[in-house]
């Protein structure tokens, strides 16, 4: 049991280093996941792209942040794409549709996410209520009662 | 000051369920598996080339045989990979026909893992670029996917085969075979 | 011994807190009479027993006691001294330690020195921070003791993974740790002044130095997280909400709006329930952060300690504080009445403002942060990320940030727009002077482009109230503000200059290339092998001169460390008064080229300089705050003489 606590230990300090660890591949990575496309303009709109797709072998990153195999093949699978005339919106359906909602870090509305965009709707509109009630009213405030 | 009081009991309502779900996950070991959206469709078009000497590569016209297939996606240098081989190998006893896609490897390191650990594959594309992995929708080596004989894929397996996890596997491939 | 001497302090210290909250509670009905006398002293007992209990924590650190778990699990006898020390509280249950400590010495600080406010809501008040220190005392005791023993002895102590020995990483968690438990006091004086239902201006007085010593310490967590996960983790982001983030930012937001509302209270007896609820929702932000970043529930980047166990009792210990003091707060909201009153056009109309966007901002941090494990608790996985964040939250803070340009020179009570009419066109034509330059450079994005408007309207609106006083008689609160609002224009526009005018060079580069990045023009001169301790690198020297001139050389990093197996990216940094020069070497390519990542990053450290700034300008009202103090006791103490003089 000790033992056990012992590893369990070891794994979390290790955890504890937000630097995700890979396991080995040697093979060098694809040609456009550290590689800029050559038109600034398409490049741009690759890179706004990436940094919205989630990266599915971290946690919780970017695949414009991190340096796991799999995040630099899906640059390249947007870069390549965008190079050869695709729109940023298409590449995105193309994923979802393939890892659903979860890789894309822009919530779309649907019956699933609909609260996302309703709630700070409400918290806009009670936000004015309150601040219109608290103030407003009192703008023929004279004085101390 | 009505408002008030029904503003506040509603907060601690939204607490009280904010607890209940906090409760909920904290109860249920976390599920970090992402799924494939491609049960049910197709298998996309591909070409996988030969990894090693003498194995025919990978093309999707391959899935669509008329034969179900294991398609399991695996890699050398993934140690989840060797632990699942016996696995593979039981199911291949049983009959499976498994097609494999070795992802960013070296033909070498794919041979001495078949060396070592056993080699159920009927046939192996390489997929350096993890572009077959990406279009199928598997996020992680390794994974399964049972593809039935006009190509739709039918079921994925998300992480190694362990045992118990065989019978299942048996089944759907005798469910895609129907 | 030293194990069992703390152990045995720490039991002792539960057993004075369980009294501390009985007594306190007692002698707040009328059967308690008596008891009043014995809360003060237990209160500050209890602090000196804890503090010696985490004293032999640090002792059983410092000398490497490998016959204790914690020591042997969490240090190494080969470590650096400071290592060892901070060894102590990087774990799961020294840092609990730790925390309990600062309570309790807060706890019997307030005991020993706070005399101003009526003593049953004193009281009160130490009651109920006994009775939040019971929770976390349990869960020491329980279910993780520091001190448990480990027999046989070990051989050697495991953590000597020297990734973990990080300056930055040894005093981060006991930055925001301080912060918490800082607002864990405002909480115990919050639940104090409802249940005693005497909500007032002195309340508001005593509650306001532990909000502002909280809120500088938050405010200093987080902006050097950020930093640390800017050069750290090698692709020049430095804020990416993620859940550990905003887990962090969330009671920092809360007690903003807190110190904003104490100060209405406390200067013009308004907002007063609602000063109240700030100060339960300020440490339930803390709660819930801490539960969130421990228990493991939601997918991070920073991944922590995790274990579920450990997450139930905090679930439980956040259940009972938050429940219990909402229900109270339910309960007696309607019996606060709601004090004075004021017009739109004022101080406190500025600072409604201010606290309902704030209030907002919080409640979207919030949603974003939970939704995914709401879905997920039905089975679907959703993601919600900067696109979300960044223009939802801008809807709250751009009004917000211009109230805060102009704010400050608003008068309470009530004022006139035309009084102020010069500073407001200073202010409105900073902005238009922002917003037109930033058009002539032109394809800055939305957000961005309102970014560097706004932070140039308010470094010109914050430093106007300056003007006409004299400002070696100004007070040092006033300077605090100054300061403080100053520094978040200087962050805001590090960050809009940072988001629109970032370039970025990716290239494979041979020695002898060179690659241009925005004005810089770097040279891969040659990639070395060098060894570490534990790693091996392959370093690229490169040298670098902006527009043509002097050359800089910076050396970035590969290193491979061999146990455990791990590659991380050393990033090298040329800092310029405008900005930064970010450098990464990733790996080689097949035909023997190296990957260079390079960016420019125009005024990226202004945001860690405003952050530092705020920072700053919450120590200096802080320290306006008990300067003050100290001369209204002193003069209250002379008073007090003189009129015991005159009976003579």
């Amino acid at each position: 049991m000790k033992a056990l606590i012992a590893i369990g230990m070891v794994m979390m300090a290790f955890c504890a280093f937000p630097l995700s660890v890979f396991a080995q591949d040697n093979m060098p990575p694809a040609p456009y996941a550290y590689r800029q496309l050559d038109d600034p303009q398409q490049e741009r709109k690759a890179r706004e792209l990436m940094e919205t797709l989630r990266c599915l072998t971290c946690q919780s990153q970017s695949i414009a942040d991190s340096d796991a195999p799999m995040a630099g093949d899906m640059r390249h699978q947007v870069r390549t794409r965008i190079a050869a005339g695709q729109e940023p919106a298409q590449i995105r359906q193309w994923l979802m549709d393939r890892y659903g909602d979860y890789i894309s870090y822009t919530p779309r509305v649907n019956s699933v996410t609909w609260p996302l965009f309703a709630i700070p709707a409400i918290v806009l509109l009670l936000a004015g209520l309150a601040v219109w009630r608290r103030i407003g009213r009192r703008q023929n405030y004279k004085g101390d009662e | 000051m009505r408002n008030l009081r029904i503003g506040l009991w509603a907060l601690v309502a939204v607490v009280i369920g904010l607890f209940a779900l906090f409760a909920i996950q904290l109860s249920r070991p976390k599920d970090d598996s992402v799924e494939s959206r491609m049960i049910g469709k197709p298998v996309p078009e591909f070409a996988l080339k030969p990894i090693v000497a003498g194995r025919p590569g990978l093309t999707s016209a391959d899935l669509k045989d008329g034969q179900p297939k294991l398609l399991n996606i695996f890699a050398s240098w993934c140690v989840p990979c060797a632990a699942e081989a016996p696995q593979l190998a039981e199911l291949e006893a049983h009959g499976a026909d498994i097609v494999g896609v070795a992802i960013r490897d070296r033909p070498e390191d794919v041979a001495r893992f078949l060396d070592f650990y056993g080699d159920p594959y009927s046939r192996i594309g390489g997929d350096d670029l993890s572009e077959v992995q990406i279009d199928i929708g598997s996020s992680g080596v390794p994974e399964t996917f049972i593809v039935d004989g006009k190509g739709t894929i039918r079921y994925q397996h998300i992480g190694d085969i362990r045992e118990d996890d065989v019978p299942l596997l048996l089944q759907k491939l005798n469910e895609a075979a129907k | 011994m030293i194990a069992e001497f703390g152990l045995a302090a720490l039991w002792l210290a539960a057993a004075l807190a369980a009294l501390q909250f009985l007594a306190g509670i007692l002698a707040l009905g009328e059967k308690g009479a008596g008891l009043e006398a014995v809360v003060r002293p237990v209160a500050v007992v209890q602090a000196v027993l804890c503090a010696l209990a985490f004293g032999s924590l640090l002792l059983l650190f410092a000398r490497t006691d490998l016959s204790v778990l914690l020591v042997a699990m969490n240090s190494h006898a080969a470590k650096p001294m400071v290592f060892k020390i901070a060894g102590a509280w990087g774990n799961h249950e020294g840092s609990m330690l730790l925390w309990v400590t600062v309570m309790s010495l807060a706890g019997g600080l307030i005991a020993l020195i706070e005399k101003r406010l009526p003593e049953r809501t004193m009281l009160a008040t130490l009651a109920s921070q006994a009775f939040v220190g019971l929770g976390f005392y349990a869960f020491l005791l329980f279910s993780s003791n520091p001190f448990e023993r480990l027999s046989p002895p070990a051989q050697e102590g495991m953590g000597l993974n020297p990734l973990l020995q990080d300056i930055g990483l040894a005093f981060h968690p006991p930055t925001l740790y301080l912060g918490y438990v800082g607002l864990s006091v405002a909480f115990s004086f919050a639940v104090g002044a409802l249940l005693t239902r005497n909500v007032t201006p002195e309340f508001a007085r005593v509650m306001r130095p532990w909000v502002l010593g909280a809120w500088i310490f938050l405010t200093v967590g987080i902006t050097a997280g950020s930093y640390w996960a800017y050069y750290e983790l090698g692709w020049g982001g430095w804020w990416f909400w993620d859940p550990v983030e905003n887990a962090s930012l969330m009671p920092w937001l809360a007690a903003t709006a807190l110190l904003h509302s104490a100060s209405v209270l406390a200067s013009r007896d308004a907002l007063r329930t609602w000063t109240i609820m700030l100060g339960v929702v300020a440490f339930s932000m803390s709660m819930i952060g801490t539960f969130l970043v421990r228990s493991g529930i939601l997918t991070s980047v920073h991944a922590f300690a995790v274990d579920p166990e450990r997450g139930g009792f905090i679930l439980a210990l956040l259940a009972l504080y938050i429940g219990a003091a909402l229900i109270l707060f339910a309960l007696r909201a309607g019996t606060v009445s709601e004090g004075k009153h004021f017009a739109a056009v004022s101080r406190e109309g500025a600072l409604v403002i201010n606290n309902v966007a704030l209030s907002a901002i919080l409640g979207i941090v919030l949603l974003g942060t939970l939704y995914p494990l709401l879905t997920e608790a039905f089975g679907v996985r959703v993601s919600v990320g900067p696109p979300y964040f960044n223009p939802v939250s801008a809807i709250f803070a751009a009004p917000m940030l211009v109230v805060l340009a102009i704010g400050p020179l608003l008068r309470w009570r009530r004022d006139r727009l035309a009084r102020i009419q010069k500073p407001i066109i200073a202010v409105f034509l900073a902005g238009l002077a922002g917003a037109i330059g930033v058009f002539a450079i032109g394809g800055v994005e939305l957000l961005p482009f309102l970014g560097l408007v706004l932070s140039l309207a308010i470094a010109v609106g914050s430093v106007m109230p300056l003007k006409g006083r004299s400002l070696r008689r100004l007070p040092l609160t006033v300077w605090g503000m100054v300061v403080a609002h100053f520094g978040i224009a200087v962050a805001l526009f590090g960050m809009s200059a940072d988001t629109a005018f970032t370039q970025q060079t990716l290239i494979a580069a041979a020695p002898g290339d060179k690659a241009v990045v925005g004005p810089w023009t770097v040279t891969l001169n040659s990639v070395d092998p060098v060894a570490g301790p534990n790693w091996t690198a392959l370093e690229g020297k490169m040298s670098a001169s902006y527009r043509g001139g002097v050359e800089h050389h910076i050396a970035p990093q590969s290193r491979t460390f061999w146990a455990p197996p791990q590659q991380t990216s050393e990033s090298a940094l040329l800092t310029r008064w405008n900005g930064q020069l970010y450098a990464v070497i990733g790996g080689a390519t097949e035909d023997g080229r190296w990957q260079l990542r390079l960016w420019w990053k125009p005024f990226v450290t202004f945001i860690w300089y405003g952050g530092l700034l705020v920072a700053l300008g919450g120590f200096l009202a802080l320290l306006g705050r008990i300067s003050t103090d100290l001369r209204r006791r002193y003069a209250t103490r002379r008073v007090a003489e003189r009129k015991a003089e005159g009976a003579v």
